[in-house]
């Protein structure tokens, strides 16, 4: 049996076998491993990119004091992009989780219509859960449109839950069972932090400071947004260099804000809605300056070559 | 004519979401079809079938088109020869073969000629792209590239076989071939077969093609699972119809769960295997749920039992979660927790949340239990407590079971049986086969619930338009309609939704607040009575028209009236009495005004006379009859006074050369109508005479 860390380096050793980038996971809190510029901003544009890597996904309101033996307020998932997708995408999935260990004459996996939606990233994509014996261990999508951008290449994007798969590879009924590796469970390693996580999420966090926050961080990023937009003709060196992924940084950290004060229930009804379309705003707002930054960045090589 | 060939396509695309598939089957037929009939084929039997990877369309078509003969019409023969001689060498002929043609118009040159048919494999390989280019999805992808094809996911394969020949072709980035492929695990990728064989080849590989005989391997193997065991099915059709197309090989396993979860309700538990985890419940002799389920695989058996293991411990652990929101929810009654409404959206365009909504409700309600002499406290209490279930963690988990954990937590509350059960059953009716609210309470809060969410969407111009009705308006309307029916609510609809649109713009302070927005809703519910007394109770729509016309919004009093006229129609004077009443609308029509009073000394002896006494006395009984809303009395009443009308049109002349005489006789049909058509407006009814 293997233990979490080796099912990890399993999957990343398959999908480095086929040609991905394996990267670490992103420093700057995500709900989930699809708003990493690594995801976010890669699939836009005509440039093939392929990538593999672990992220930790907070979801402050999903947080159970580590109570709940299948609920997280953190959990990991592998995400993997592959721009564009293969024409046998399916078959390097089922491929994967071969290479797990799961040996798929003796389990029973179906593919359910599943699509999904980001508002706050003005992001969709059409695919399904993929169902083990029952349980969701992947969900299967092919992104078609990102920032409110229509993707060039159309990536497929994998996305394994990781204390789920692990869970079912090991037997295992609660996920802090779960052995991370010989002698060490998942509970020894991660519970403290999901107990601590949780007071801080749903009794500590000053909903003051966090509002404060966002604005602040809704700002800069604004700040810079508008300040690529007014560089004009004449500037492009400047545009090339300009830096955007900064600017997304922030908004990533307006979303993370966003959840804290959701989880807290500090966030009214008129407010909800007016907060996930301030932090669209700014999605969309990096994405479309990032397309034309590519466009210039990609000209320039062209130049050189 | 040549001999008819076998043809078989198969399209071979990613899982296609599983209700998609029979409409799109029947798409692929009507697409098929227009094709065949487009090319002179004679309507061809097709063969369809659809499994999750795979649409196959099988028929016989001719090797190719049959000859025909075709006339072209040339330049007309007084044009003379010169200009005819020119339309021969444009067709490639000589004048001589050239006819002349007798039209209405004149005669003309014209040349008749023989059309080759074309071969069927080309006129296929022309076809079939556009076939599957033009099928409709509801959500459909793209995926070799912005601005390539949509479809409903990725075509991976595709088969096209005439005869033993490929028929070619391309599309996006497939191009059509001999080969099948075979289930994802079970199966070969390359499948060589033949028309004979190729139902026996997939089965061979995993795939039983025909959806009749999944559904029988799954129907079959449970019979077969529970036989000795003394469980029973709690059979579920839709349910069973999703696993049908979820599957290319389906195998049903029976599975366990510990005995102490049958603590939690049994809604939950229900709601936990059918919907999330597409289970079927089972039922112990007495018919109390059983610890045990069935799931339905897609392979051939589960040897070592995995699969069934698996799927217990899955289920155990949503069990388990179900369990700790059960608990969790509980430490906290549903009273204390009203509050917390105010943090849950309602609706973002009304700036509502369903705090807001509560209120809207709740008010409502009242209105509706003031009218009604109901028990208000009742009414109100459940109204406050109705949607603060949406608070809870059992409910956001479990959406579909929003209102009935609500009417479960208020029991546990200790809330009145009145109360409980109103919240528990105020989403009643979400269909037309769901019944409506058992308890007069019930009906109450459902129907205000309803009415609210109509008014608010209304208010802010939220008007549903053509098929779209995302917010589900329609049958929102409709099933207010069903449970005023049939829980026989006597309220004036019309007036409650005046009442209620002027309460609710209060309410909601980002609305409008439009007077005209009550005469949409009002309007918007007509549509959805007439549609509720024909589609499903199956009046006929004269009828209806008839009925609806004479401005009842009492809908019992409509549903007794229709009952009546439908009754006393199949009588013998009825129609023939219609057709007058039809007649004499178009007389007062065509007259325009005419005063009321009818001048008993203008009245002529005989037929005029005749028919004023008889009336009279008719409509004094009428007013009897109606005074206990007897309409079956009050139109058989009516209905006598068949042989006098008919004296009358027979013997007098309306349109007198005396014209006070004339405004007497118009008078005279003019009360008659009147009184008669505020039962059921009879013009409207469409007889063996006005249809003609």
């Amino acid at each position: 049996m293997d233990t979490f860390q080796q099912t990890i380096f399993k999957l990343k050793q398959f999908w480095a076998k086929h040609g991905c980038v394996i990267q670490e996971p992103y420093d700057v809190e995500v709900g989930a491993g699809t708003m990493c510029p690594e995801t976010f901003l890669r699939v836009l544009g005509p440039k093939p990119y392929s990538v593999a890597y672990v992220q930790p996904s907070r979801r402050p309101a999903d947080g159970r004091y580590g109570e709940n033996p299948n609920r997280l307020y953190k959990h990991s998932q592998l995400q993997v992009i592959l721009k564009p997708a293969p024409a046998n995408v399916m078959d390097l999935y089922l491929e994967s989780l071969a290479a797990v260990g799961i040996n798929l004459d003796q389990h029973d996996l179906k593919f359910e219509e599943d699509n999904w939606e980001s508002p706050t990233l003005g992001a969709w994509g059409i695919g399904w859960q993929v169902m083990l014996d029952g349980l969701e261990v992947t969900q299967f999508t092919y992104f078609q449109q990102c920032g409110g951008v229509d993707l060039d290449l159309v990536p497929a994007e994998l996305t394994y839950g990781l204390e789920r798969l692990v869970a079912f590879l090991q037997d295992r009924k609660s996920v802090y069972d779960i052995e991370w590796v010989e002698g060490r469970s998942y509970g020894d390693v991660r519970l403290l932090e999901e107990r601590q996580f949780s007071v801080y999420n749903f009794e500590k966090a000053d909903v003051k400071m966090l509002w404060t926050l966002l604005d602040l961080h809704e700002a800069e990023s604004q700040r810079l947004i508008d300040e690529f937009k007014s560089l004009g003709e004449g500037q492009e060196h400047d545009k090339r260099r300009f830096p955007l992924l900064a600017a997304y940084d922030h908004v990533l950290n307006c979303s993370h804000t966003f959840n804290l004060l959701d989880a807290r229930g500090a966030i009214s009804v008129t407010e909800r809605v007016g907060v996930i379309g301030r932090v669209r705003k700014l999605a969309v707002g990096v994405a479309t300056a990032w397309m034309e930054q590519q466009a210039l960045l990609n000209a320039a090589q062209e130049e050189v070559a | 004519m040549s001999n008819a060939l076998p043809f078989l396509f198969e399209l071979g695309v990613e899982e296609i979401p599983h209700w998609m598939i029979e409409p799109a089957l029947a798409d692929l037929n009507r697409l098929f079809k227009e094709f065949a009939s487009q090319n002179g084929f004679a309507a061809p039997s097709l063969h369809l079938d659809g499994t999750p990877r795979r649409l196959v369309l099988r028929t016989e078509l001719p090797e190719r088109q049959a000859d025909r003969d075709e006339l072209v019409m040339g330049p007309p023969k007084s044009a003379g020869p010169g200009a005819a001689q020119g339309f021969a060498r444009r067709n490639n002929t000589a004048l001589e073969a050239l006819s002349i043609e007798t039209t209405p118009r004149g005669e003309y040159y014209a040349l008749r000629r023989t059309v080759i048919g074309r071969d069927t494999r080309e006129l296929l390989a022309e076809a079939l792209p556009s076939i599957i280019t033009k099928l409709p999805w509801p959500k459909a992808m793209y995926w070799t590239g912005k601005g390539q094809l949509t479809f409903i996911r990725p075509i991976r394969w595709i088969v096209a076989l005439l005869g033993d020949q490929v028929v070619e072709f391309q599309v996006a980035d497939v191009k059509s071939g001999a080969l099948s492929r075979g289930h994802r695990r079970m199966g070969s990728d390359e499948i060589a077969f033949d028309h004979a064989n190729y139902d026996e080849r997939l089965e061979k590989n995993g795939v039983i093609l025909s959806a009749a005989k999944r559904r029988k391997r799954i129907q079959d193997g449970i019979k077969k699972l529970l036989k000795g065991t003394g469980l029973k099915l709690v059979a579920d059709d839709a349910l069973l119809a999703d696993l049908v197309y979820l599957t290319e090989y389906p195998t049903p396993i029976l599975g366990e769960f510990r005995e102490e979860f049958l603590e939690l309700p049994a809604e939950v538990l229900s709601t936990v295997m059918r919907h999330h985890q597409r289970y079927f419940t089972l039922n112990d002799a007495q018919g109390n749920m059983a610890p045990r389920f069935i799931a339905v695989m897609n392979m051939k058996a589960d040897r070592k039992g995995f699969v069934k293991k698996g799927n217990e411990r899955v289920l155990e652990a949503r069990f388990n979660d179900a369990r700790f929101f059960w608990e969790v929810d509980r430490q906290r009654s549903l009273a204390s927790r009203v509050p917390d409404l105010a943090k849950v959206t309602y609706q973002v365009k009304l700036n509502a949340s369903y705090a807001d909504k509560a209120k809207g409700i709740q008010q409502g309600a009242l209105r509706l239990a003031a009218k009604l002499g109901a028990d208000s406290e009742s009414v109100g209490r459940a109204a406050l407590l109705c949607k603060v279930d949406l608070t809870t963690e059992m409910v956001k988990e479990l959406t579909e079971l929003q209102g009935v954990m609500g009417g479960q937590y208020a029991k546990a509350d200790g809330e009145s049986e009145a109360v409980w059960k109103a919240i528990y059953e105020h989403y009643l009716p979400q269909s037309m086969d769901d019944p409506i609210p058992s308890s007069a309470a019930g009906r109450i809060v459902s129907i205000a619930d309803k009415l609210d969410t109509l008014e608010g969407s209304f208010g802010i111009g939220l008007i549903p338009s053509g098929s779209k009705d995302p917010f589900g308006l329609r049958r929102a309307a409709q099933g207010i309609v069903k449970t005023i029916v049939e829980g026989r609510v006597r309220i004036d609809l019309k007036k409650t939704v005046e009442e209620g649109m002027q309460a609710n713009s209060l309410l909601y302070p980002g609305e409008p607040g439009s007077p005209d927005r009550a005469t949409q809703l009002w309007e918007f519910f007509l549509d959805r009575i007439r549609s509720y007394f024909k589609d499903v109770r199956g009046f006929a729509y004269d009828e209806v028209n008839a009925v609806l016309a004479a401005q009842s919004a009492d809908l019992v009093d409509v549903e007794a009236r229709l009952i009546a006229l439908k009754q006393v129609r199949q009588t013998e004077n009825f129609e023939a009495l219609a057709a007058a009443f039809k007649r004499i609308r178009n007389i007062l029509k065509q007259a325009g005004e005419y005063r009321e009073a009818v001048d008993d000394k203008l009245l002529e002896a005989g037929a005029e006379r005749d028919l004023y006494d008889a009336m009279s006395g008719v409509l004094a009984r009428v007013a009897e009859f109606r005074k206990n809303d007897d309409y079956i009395q009050a139109l058989t009443v009516i209905s006598t006074l068949r042989p006098v009308v008919d004296a009358f049109f027979d013997k007098v002349l309306v349109n007198a050369p005396d014209p006070a005489v004339r405004a007497n006789r118009l008078a005279l049909l003019g009360r008659l109508i009147a009184q008669v058509s505020s039962i059921a407006e009879l013009s409207e009814i469409v007889t063996s005479s006005t249809s003609e």
